[in-house]
């Protein structure tokens, strides 16, 4: 695979691939020497247009355990600031030879025209209100885990649905692997037209008992420039997930950061149903895996060198 | 795809002898305290995914040989490749498996063909991340040549010599309905 932009790019046997060699991953986690050796000396630039902690810190961690070197770019305090626009930035980037490049920005569409400018192998890791790959694949790793496959089972994704890439990058990938997708929240924030999306739309939370996991999504307080909400008093006692509307039987998910108290009640996020926890430790192996994509065949895309078949055991 | 013609150069009967015979080499050359391989015992560990079968097959053998349970894991070199920048595809995984500690003990590779010793090389590196083994052995069904690096087996099934094109198909019942080693000529590169 040549670059990460969207779940849509992705068959389900793709996104199979990647889970194994997440897994394998797993297991390397497990060891005292956390780190595999093929990707050595390759150069991986996380280059990020808006805040993050958790997916920034685990992309760094990801490349620096399949031994690549890391470079971390961040819009304040660089050149970005300044005023240079994306099209200069990633060409002074592209000046150092990376093999890939990890973008996330507010501007929908942003790491597909990075592909367009770099040799480099692009992830795609949040751009705007499109799409955020990586996490829809490693919340596909943690349900599978948990439940073995997602065939037939049913996932409502609570909330925000409306500014989330989350929500959109999930749904199109938990559809892929066989699970109905349910979408609720307020009207304003969960308009029908999502039903295009191929998943159902509820502005209730009447019949969530029939869920087998609720995916809540954060109130994106910073994305929101209208009142899409009469008052965030009524969002909560509509459509915050607590110990009243989530049964023992089914599982929690969340993205991350919590708004502890406004989509998800204290006693949830720390319940042993939640599985907040397991999508963090997950976001290091999956990305991994989606790094090995990207990476393998970094250098076959250079036309001076001869690309070798797929591996066979007759190489041994 | 053409179909190209095979040779058949070992048939499931000569596959099993020369697993036990390989089985018998191992129990000859090391010291067995029975026990656990961290007090200086021997473990068998397949390279996915021939290997993995060839492994499996031997550990029961020896065994038997050595009147004590030889603990049995697997490799999956991947990420240990030094060839992975170069591919076309991502891999497919197979996981590994090794839940005995490694310190100490006699560890025996297995795999199907040696052939450039690359394998042989990235299985090495990967094993050695496990722990500290006190010798590490290699086992072999087949012996094609073509070394490009400075690695030989300890134990071989049979020493086929090959010229460079051709290709050396192992199959095991496991995973192709069959046991048999073949021999054709290179696939032709459009």
């Amino acid at each position: 695979m040549r670059h990460l932009l969207s779940i849509e790019d992705l068959e389900r046997e793709d996104i199979e691939r990647i889970l194994s060699s997440a897994a394998f991953f797993a297991d390397v986690a497990d060891r005292p020497i956390k780190k595999v050796p093929s990707f050595r000396g390759r150069l991986v630039i996380n280059l990020f247009y808006e805040a993050s902690t958790r997916t920034r810190s685990s992309f760094e961690l990801a490349a620096k355990r399949l031994s690549t070197d890391v470079l971390n770019v961040v819009s304040s305090g660089s050149s970005v600031e300044k005023g240079e626009s994306l099209h200069d930035t990633v060409s002074t980037l592209s000046a150092y030879g990376p093999d890939a490049i990890v973008i996330r920005s507010p501007h929908a569409g942003a790491p597909a025209l990075v592909a367009g400018w770099s040799g480099a192998g692009v992830v795609n890791a949040g751009d705007g209100k499109h799409q955020h790959p990586t996490q829809a694949l490693l919340d596909v790793y943690v349900l599978r885990e948990r439940l073995g496959d997602l065939d037939g089972r049913s996932i409502w994704i609570v909330g925000d649905v409306l500014h989330s890439r989350v929500a959109r990058s999930c749904a199109q990938a938990f559809r892929k692997l066989g699970a109905e997708v349910t979408f609720a929240g307020p009207p304003t924030l969960v308009p029908k037209e999502l039903e295009a999306l191929g998943c159902e739309v509820r502005h209730t939370l009447e019949d969530i008992g029939d869920a087998d996991v609720v995916y809540a999504l954060r109130l994106q307080h910073e994305r929101m420039r209208e009142a899409f909400l009469p008052s965030l008093g009524e969002y909560t006692s509509n459509y915050q997930i607590n110990s009243r509307r989530l049964k023992a039987r089914q599982l929690l998910m969340h993205p991350g950061p919590v708004n502890r108290g406004v989509e998800l009640s204290g006693e949830v996020i720390d319940a042993p149903q939640s599985l907040i926890i397991q999508q963090v430790r997950a976001g290091i192996v999956v990305r991994m895996a989606v790094l090995v994509e990207v990476l393998t065949g970094s250098h076959a895309a250079d036309p001076t060198r001869q690309p070798l078949p797929s591996p066979e055991p007759q190489l041994a | 795809m053409v179909d190209v013609p095979e040779t058949v150069v070992l048939e499931e009967g000569d596959i099993t002898r020369a697993l036990t015979r390989i089985a018998h080499e191992i129990a000859e050359r090391n010291a067995h305290p029975a026990g656990h391989a961290a007090e200086g015992g021997t473990a068998i560990v397949g390279i996915h995914r021939r290997g993995v079968h060839l492994a499996r097959r031997l550990q029961p053998q020896l065994s038997e040989l050595v009147a004590g349970d030889v603990p049995l894991g697997s490799l999956d070199i991947s990420f240990y490749r030094d060839d992975l920048g170069l591919r076309a595809d991502a891999p497919v995984v197979g996981g590994t498996q090794l839940d005995f500690a490694i310190d100490g003990a006699t560890v025996v590779i297995v795999d199907d063909v040696l052939f450039t010793g690359r394998t042989v090389r990235a299985a090495i590196d990967a094993l050695l991340e496990y722990g500290r083994p006190a010798r590490v052995q290699l086992a072999v069904l087949i012996d094609r040549g073509h070394r490009e690096l400075p690695i030989r087996p300890d134990y071989v099934g049979k020493n086929l010599p090959t010229a460079r094109g051709e290709r050396v198909n192992v199959r095991v019942a496991e995973l192709d309905g069959l046991d048999e080693v073949t021999i054709s000529q290179a696939r032709v590169l459009a």
